[in-house]
């Protein structure tokens, strides 16, 4: 579904932060990417998101060459790719139940068409009683969870997050993953870029460890 | 498929759909960009205030062409027969006979002879009153009213005049038509020039001032791009935006405009006999736009509206492009 080969990356004339990374990433696959702080973890991400190009080397993403596809064609295949950032990116104008519901209203669906959808899916992340309410009033860790239910409300291919636990406690940490492995279950891609050792021992999965620039693979 | 999800994962749906009913409010949804900010209400207020400086001087070109018009068209109507007095002349026959002679031209419409009463009046200025025209040689005239669709052949009226009738000359005031044509178009072409300037100053100030509210956006540009919302989508939603707020700031610059013309035009008509309402009017006429006046106004607030609109457009696009480039570092 989406593959890497010999890519490498650098920002403008700095030193390369990814090299050759070569890999894989399967339809229905579940794999934690990891390594230390600055390894280089988010802009591997950013490269699967196709929020980069990468300086050298090819990915193909839904059978697409990267470097072909073009400014037009992006909002459709972002559209199979569900994104939670590290810094959530809420809009503070809107509600929680508005921020969950944005990439299903820019798509100009009706909101009588996926209200139930956003309702439970908020109240199984914890933020039942917190729909109404605006992301300013919200803690990390509740903006997290928004930010978790808006990449997962349209049950995307992939499913890309960036420390999506970073910011919970332990009950509810094992709780969204256990959402991410029913979200893998039912067909989705997941990619969870993290540090937490004890969130990955919770799954036998693939882990993706970037050291020395490179990516290393654990099946 | 996300029901069969949360299925899975175990979501009391109908504990869900309780406290939704208990803690959503009912009504419409809030706009997908920020409702009216502080940015936004600056823009209004710049947007007015331009609009206001652009219509007041659209109108006032509007005004000094409809006067410098009316001006010529006033002298362009009228030319004079002049007669000199000689000794042992005889004015009044002289001054019938050149009535009856310019009346025979075609393209003079009338011609009248100015009595003694009203050429003592004209001269009662310098000569004062109880004037004795007899004891002054001075000259007499007969106004000619010319068709201005169809003018007469001056040159032949004036050759006519001086043959047949002694000590008259024709006067076709061209001098002063043609002094005064060039003094119209030059303040025409000054108004114009001025009204040109305010609008591109108008366009600059709107153009900046729509970036400017515009900065704090590009979170929100990020985030719609980023949930998959198409470029165009994107635009819509600020052009209909921004165009909303380009639009009410140049309908309140605009309609305060016009009031004033309004204004000034009632205040003109209610003191018409007093010396400074005459003044105003002999220097820009009456104070009345008309339609196509006001037309022009409407015009001026749909495009400041329209630019305010498109400027949102294409820092979306712009930005947009700059998101991309970085994608493609």
């Amino acid at each position: 579904m989406i593959r890497f080969e010999n890519v490498g990356l650098r920002y403008g004339i700095g030193p390369e932060i990814l090299r050759d990374v070569s890999f894989h990433i399967p339809e229905r696959s579940f794999q934690f990417l990891t390594g230390p702080s600055g390894a280089g973890k988010t802009s591997l991400l950013r490269l699967l998101f196709l929020s980069l190009k990468p300086t050298r080397g090819n990915i193909t993403v839904f059978g697409r060459d990267r470097s072909t596809i073009s400014r037009h064609d992006l909002p459709m295949l972002r559209r199979k790719i569900g994104v939670v950032f590290q810094d959530f990116r809420l809009l503070d104008h809107l509600t929680t139940f508005e921020n969950v519901a944005l990439p299903l209203r820019v798509r100009g669906r009706e909101e009588a068409s996926y209200k139930s959808d956003v309702r439970d899916l908020l109240a199984w992340v914890g933020l039942g009683d917190r729909m109404h309410v605006y992301p300013p009033v919200l803690s990390g860790g509740e903006k997290q969870r928004v930010s978790i239910a808006r990449a997962l409300i349209e049950q995307p291919a992939v499913l890309l997050a960036d420390e999506p636990t970073g910011n919970v406690d332990p009950p509810l940490a094992r709780r969204l993953l256990k959402l991410f492995i029913e979200l893998n279950k039912l067909g989705t891609a997941v990619i969870i870029a993290t540090h937490d050792l004890s969130l990955m021992e919770q799954v036998d999965s693939r882990r993706m460890v970037i050291h020395d620039n490179r990516v290393e693979i654990y099946d | 498929m996300i029901e069969e999800l949360l299925r899975r994962a175990g979501a009391d749906r109908e504990k869900a759909a309780k406290t939704f009913r208990r803690i959503m409010p009912d009504g419409k949804a809030n706009p997908i960009l920020p409702a009216t900010t502080v940015s936004a209400r600056a823009l209004t207020l710049v947007v007015a205030i331009m609009t206001f400086l652009a219509c007041l001087t659209l109108g006032a070109v509007i005004l000094v062409n409809r006067t410098a018009e009316t001006w010529q068209t006033q002298i362009a109507r009228e030319a004079t027969i002049q007669i000199r007095p000689a000794e042992g002349f005889d004015m009044d026959a002289a001054l019938e006979k050149a009535k009856s002679l310019a009346e025979t031209f075609d393209g003079i419409t009338s011609a009248k002879i100015v009595d003694r009463e009203a050429t003592a009046r004209l001269l009662e200025p310098w000569l004062g009153s109880g004037l004795d025209l007899d004891t002054l040689p001075v000259p007499r005239l007969v106004v000619v009213t010319i068709d201005p669709q169809s003018p007469p052949d001056f040159e032949a009226i004036s050759a006519t005049v001086a043959r047949d009738i002694p000590n008259a000359s024709f006067d076709s005031h061209r001098n002063w038509v043609d002094r005064l044509i060039t003094m119209a178009r030059t303040t025409a072409l000054f108004g114009t020039g001025i009204f040109i300037l305010v609008l591109a100053a108008t366009v600059l100030t709107v153009v900046f001032a729509t970036r400017g509210a515009m900065a704090g956006a590009g979170h929100v540009i990020e985030v719609l791009h980023f949930v998959g919302a198409q470029q165009g989508f994107i635009s819509r939603q600020f052009r209909h935006r921004f165009f909303l707020i380009g639009l009410w700031g140049a309908l309140a610059g605009g309609m305060l405009a016009s009031l004033l013309f309004l204004a000034l035009r009632f205040w003109g008509s209610a003191n018409m006999a007093a010396p400074e309402a005459d003044q105003a009017a002999a220097l820009f006429g009456q104070f009345s736009l008309g339609l196509s006046g006001y037309g022009a106004t409407l015009l001026v607030i749909l495009a400041i509206a329209s630019l305010t609109g498109l400027t949102s457009q294409l820092t979306v696009t712009a930005f947009l492009q700059d998101l991309h480039d970085g994608e493609t570092k």
